[in-house]
């Protein structure tokens, strides 16, 4: 495949990342990840901000918008707010913003964990393309990308987070 | 029969039926889906929308309390509406058949029937029959499977012990009559479990059973021997009235899980029944409450195997 984006550095972004975060955190904040590269994003935040945040994962397969088209996602993970959700400052974490969709089913789980007093979305990468009146807060970098590619997280066997461009699975 | 009516032409679950057949990925897929909804239930909002929407009936030619009840949670916390129908009560004592009783329930908009019945085979006659978009769930039927409670345990299995290519489980009392058992057995045996034992009187164990990939044991001190998981079978009451067993007291003596008998077993063993338990005839008040016994946290984690069912079935 030819093409002549750059794909930025993952980690390169995700301390861009943390240093936007930092002046916003707080001891009522929360990382959320969503599974699975904004799981790992959201680790490393962490290590970057300081142990006493709290910090959760969701896997969002229970409340996508799709399943009764395609199903039950085959890999679905147990999401993990091991905090009460009620009146915290949330930060929820994603790798790429896209249509908006993971979003929506990522804040409509949130809730039925509790009332938070705010939400506010930090990504690594906002591709555009979006579907539903969803914006992000925080942004690592903006990409504009055609609707075939897909640009994927990866974690190396050392941790490290890398990012690459795959034609879309039909 | 040639292919195997539970599953579509990918090969996924279309059906529920027995255990028999799926294949350890299947299985696997149904229990790490499983764990993702254990947490559901300590949340605020014990609920996802996943089955927003949908109708599911619970089916029950034959009376059941807790497989009805767990059904009923699951269903609800997926957010689907249930309607529940005990069918001994009303149109069977019309003279209406099965068949059109399903099919008056499909005319209603049913998405997913959950069945239970005396007969053996009941639910398969329901699958064969149904459009294709309707799923159906074995909830029990005859002596043949209880596919979902096969699942329960082979999920609390793995909950306490991990891994099941280490250990030697054994099913202890009535084989003969229990659709547990068998789906237990298949389940097992699908999963790697390298040793399964089944322990009874001969009367209560099927001839043959060691077809099924078994040791056969009559007695518990050698049958309990240095295992890991005991599941207890209960001894349903009417057996009593045959010619299979002297007496409940016998019975007790002799296959009754006590905490002599139990101290055969591994120190870590836990001990499994699929309920309703019957106290001092297939097992001790103080095994049944005691530090070994997992049979309440089976009844919670069924509720959780019974949402991955349902779940997975429904998207296909």
């Amino acid at each position: 495949m030819t093409n002549s984006i750059h794909i930025p550095d993952a980690e390169k972004l995700l301390q861009q990342l943390a240093d936007q975060l930092r002046p916003h955190i707080n001891a009522n904040s929360a990382l959320v990840g969503i599974h699975s590269g904004g799981a790992w994003i959201a680790q490393r935040l962490r290590d970057a901000l300081g142990a006493q945040i709290s910090l959760g994962t969701l896997d969002i397969s229970f409340y996508r918008d799709d399943f009764s088209k395609i199903g039950l996602h085959p890999e679905v993970k147990p999401s993990d707010i091991p905090f009460d959700v009620e009146g915290r400052e949330i930060i929820l974490v994603d790798d790429v913003l896209y249509t908006g969709r993971t979003i929506r089913a990522a804040m409509n789980e949130l809730f039925d964990y509790g009332r938070p007093a705010s939400i506010r979305l930090a990504v690594l990468v906002d591709r555009g393309g979006r579907e539903l009146p969803i914006g992000a807060d925080f942004v690592g970098a903006h990409l504009a990308l055609a609707a075939d590619q897909n640009l994927q997280l990866n974690q190396g066997q050392d941790g490290r987070l890398s990012l690459s461009l795959r034609p879309t699975e039909k | 029969m040639l292919t195997n009516p539970q599953l579509n032409q990918h090969g996924e679950l279309q059906h529920l039926l027995t255990i028999e057949g799926l294949s350890a990925r299947i299985i696997r897929h149904i229990l790490d889906t499983a764990d993702s909804f254990v947490p559901v239930a300590e949340r605020d909002i014990k609920k996802v929308p996943i089955l927003r929407g949908k109708a599911i009936f619970n089916l029950f030619f034959e009376p059941s309390t807790r497989t009805r009840t767990t059904f009923e949670i699951a269903a609800k916390r997926l957010s689907a509406d249930v309607i529940n129908l005990s069918i001994g009560a009303s149109s069977q004592s019309k003279g209406e058949t099965v068949l059109d009783t399903v099919n008056n329930l499909a005319a209603m908009q049913a998405d997913m029937f959950i069945v239970r019945h005396s007969q053996s085979g009941a639910a398969h006659l329901i699958a064969r029959h149904v459009a294709p978009h309707i799923h159906v769930v074995n909830a029990g039927d005859g002596r043949h499977a209880h596919p979902t409670q096969g699942l329960l345990d082979m999920y609390t299995i793995r909950h306490y012990k991990k891994d099941f290519h280490e250990l030697r489980v054994a099913i202890v009392g009535d084989v003969m009559h229990s659709r547990v058992a068998r789906s237990q057995i298949h389940a097992l045996t699908t999963l790697g479990v390298p040793e399964v034992r089944v322990v009874g009187p001969k009367t209560l164990l099927p001839t043959g059973v060691e077809k099924m990939g078994v040791h056969v044991y009559h007695d518990m001190a050698r049958g309990l021997k240095d295992v890991d998981v005991v599941i207890m079978l209960r001894l349903q009451n009417e057996r009593m009235k045959g010619a299979l067993l002297p007496s409940a007291q016998e019975y007790f003596k002799y296959y009754g899980l006590t905490p002599d008998k139990l101290a055969y077993a591994k120190p870590d063993a836990i001990v499994m029944h699929p309920g309703p338990m019957n106290r001092g005839v297939e097992i001790d008040s103080s095994v049944a409450d005691g530090g070994q016994s997992v049979i309440l946290p089976q009844v919670t984690f069924g509720i959780a195997v019974r949402m991955a069912v349902m779940s997975i079935l429904a998207g296909k």
